[in-house]
């Protein structure tokens, strides 16, 4: 009945050597990553890196070519009920009144579930009406309260929050983050921005050609500050990774930035 | 005040200006003696013809047969198309097996099959029956078929990642999200319901509104044979009126057919 006043353990997460192919091209080159319960992480990276990939390989919807996946010392796909996956568009059915869509996947009674989750999201009122009838925002909150009312221990997020506007972002993000510190449970966000990525995570994956990149913690107290310097230095440090080439060390003028954005084009 | 009322009766009533006014001419034209009632009866006159014929009740056993025939028709038409439907837009193997020969068997014109379902079936219940079925099989299954293979995938993979699989997955994602393209389907079906009633009542018929339509035209009374075309114009809209509904009913969620936002 408190389902979402409950503390649930994160799972933690062993990524062994993953590796992906499409064919003959190689997405994931033998990813490894190893996430402690209940932390945040971001994934980074340009389009094409792979980091949507991996979301989709952890949430079970595509098979790895290789390597393992594992919660603890089990087979991640053992907890699959376990693990929720909030999309980039939200993907509500459209037919289905909002509560519904919340309650999709449920059976016995879950209706007051299925409003205790609404009533978290901040859209308690909206229960009764169309998907249609709502806002992109408001659209996204439903399908956070649909991966919520699963009490999931995982929760993946494919970039959800990239085709909201600004102040929305702000407010999903502030959204979400206050939801994962009360339920505690495992975070791995995939998002193109990195000002996001540290202003959100704990840690910060940098995935560049199939293979990590950077794997950086961001450790500052929360609430964090936005567009304090500590953030925005932070930022800095992914981004010059992202746009310069490989290990550089210290180096005081990046190189021009054409020729390896024409590597990564590959 | 006053005069804001009377616009708006104004406006009510103008679509109907031109269809009373040519009555009126049609009537005036009959009664000068222009027009021949072998050509066409008065308007009176068909109301007449369809009062005389309500009071005996003959009307009713007319209707009450054809509508039968056009019921039963498309629920065994109509419910082949559908599981045809299912079954070439659910399994890929269904596809293979059996879409091409349906789609080889609906390049048939269905009415072309008549002198051989006469044949088959004599100028019996069972042959108009056949024709009906037939004739409503096709669009409804085109359009089962093409609502589940265009169901957004992003939706179904959704829901799988939900847990939701076999019945519940159909019942709750394909179906509905297929159903705009099956109510389409539907629609046209009905069209083509009368069409092929029509038809088939007027070649070999005992009883029905076709029959009436053509006995009445063996002893020259046009007025009936107006009637008849009027019933199933009636029909044919009421038919319609139904498959409307059903689509307010069934897709309240969409917003292109919310009633605010509807055309009418």
């Amino acid at each position: 009945m408190t389902a979402l006043h409950s503390i649930h353990r994160g799972i933690p997460l062993s990524i062994e050597g993953i590796r992906k192919a499409f064919g003959e091209r190689e997405v994931l080159k033998g990813i490894d990553l190893h996430i402690p319960a209940g932390q945040f992480v971001a994934v980074v990276g340009r389009s094409g890196c792979g980091k949507s990939t991996l979301l989709r390989l952890l949430a079970g919807l595509d098979a790895p070519s290789g390597g393992a996946l594992l919660a603890g010392k089990g087979a991640l796909a053992a907890v699959r009920d376990d693990t929720r996956l909030m999309f980039q568009d939200s993907r509500l059915l459209p037919w289905k009144r909002v509560i519904d869509n919340v309650g999709l996947g449920l059976s016995g009674d879950w209706k007051p579930k299925a409003r205790e989750a609404l009533a978290a999201v901040g859209l308690a009122e909206r229960a009764q009406e169309w998907p249609a009838a709502l806002s992109g925002g408001q659209k996204q909150r439903v399908a956070l309260a649909r991966a919520l009312i699963h009490q999931p221990r995982l929760l993946l997020l494919d970039e959800p929050l990239g085709a909201l506007d600004a102040l929305t972002r702000i407010e999903m993000q502030q959204l979400i983050e206050r939801l994962w510190q009360q339920h505690g449970f495992t975070v791995l966000l995939v998002t193109h921005d990195v000002a996001e990525a540290v202003a959100i995570a704990d840690r910060v994956i940098l995935i560049e050609d199939g293979e990590i990149g950077l794997d950086l913690t961001v450790d500052l107290p929360r609430p964090r500050q936005r567009g304090s310097a500590r953030l925005a230095s932070l930022e800095a440090e992914v981004l010059n990774r992202v746009l310069a080439l490989p290990p550089l060390p210290p180096q005081p003028e990046p190189l021009s930035p054409l020729p390896t954005q024409l590597r990564w084009a590959l | 005040m006053s005069t804001q009322t009377l616009h708006n009766i104004g406006r009510r009533l103008a679509p109907w200006a031109l269809p009373v006014a040519l009555l009126a001419i049609w009537q005036g034209a009959v009664v000068a003696g222009w027009l021949s009632t072998r050509i066409l009866p008065a308007p009176s006159a068909v109301v007449e013809a369809g009062w005389s014929l309500l009071a005996s009740g003959e009307i009713w056993t007319h209707l009450a047969i054809s509508g039968q025939r056009a019921a039963i028709g498309f629920a065994i038409g109509g419910g082949l198309g559908l599981l045809l439907g299912f079954i070439t837009g659910l399994s890929n193997w269904g596809e293979r097996f059996l879409d091409s020969s349906v789609q080889m068997i609906r390049n048939v014109p269905h009415l072309a099959l008549i002198p051989l379902v006469i044949l088959w079936f004599g100028i019996d219940e069972a042959a108009k029956i056949f024709l009906v079925a037939l004739g409503t099989l096709f669009p409804i299954y085109l359009n089962t078929y093409h609502g589940i293979r265009n169901v957004d995938p992003a939706l179904v993979e959704m829901a799988r990642s939900y847990g939701l699989k076999g019945f519940s997955l159909f019942w709750q994602v394909i179906l509905p999200g297929a159903l705009p393209s099956i109510l389409v389907g539907v629609r046209f079906a009905l069209g083509f319901m009368w069409l092929t009633l029509i038809v088939a009542e007027t070649i070999s018929a005992s009883s029905g509104i076709g029959y009436l339509a053509m006995n009445a035209r063996e002893f020259l009374q046009t007025d009936v044979v107006v009637l008849a075309i009027l019933l199933y114009a009636v029909l044919g809209k009421l038919a319609d009126v139904a498959a409307r509904l059903l689509e307010r009913l069934w897709l309240r969620w969409h917003p292109a057919y919310q009633a605010k936002a509807g055309v009418q």
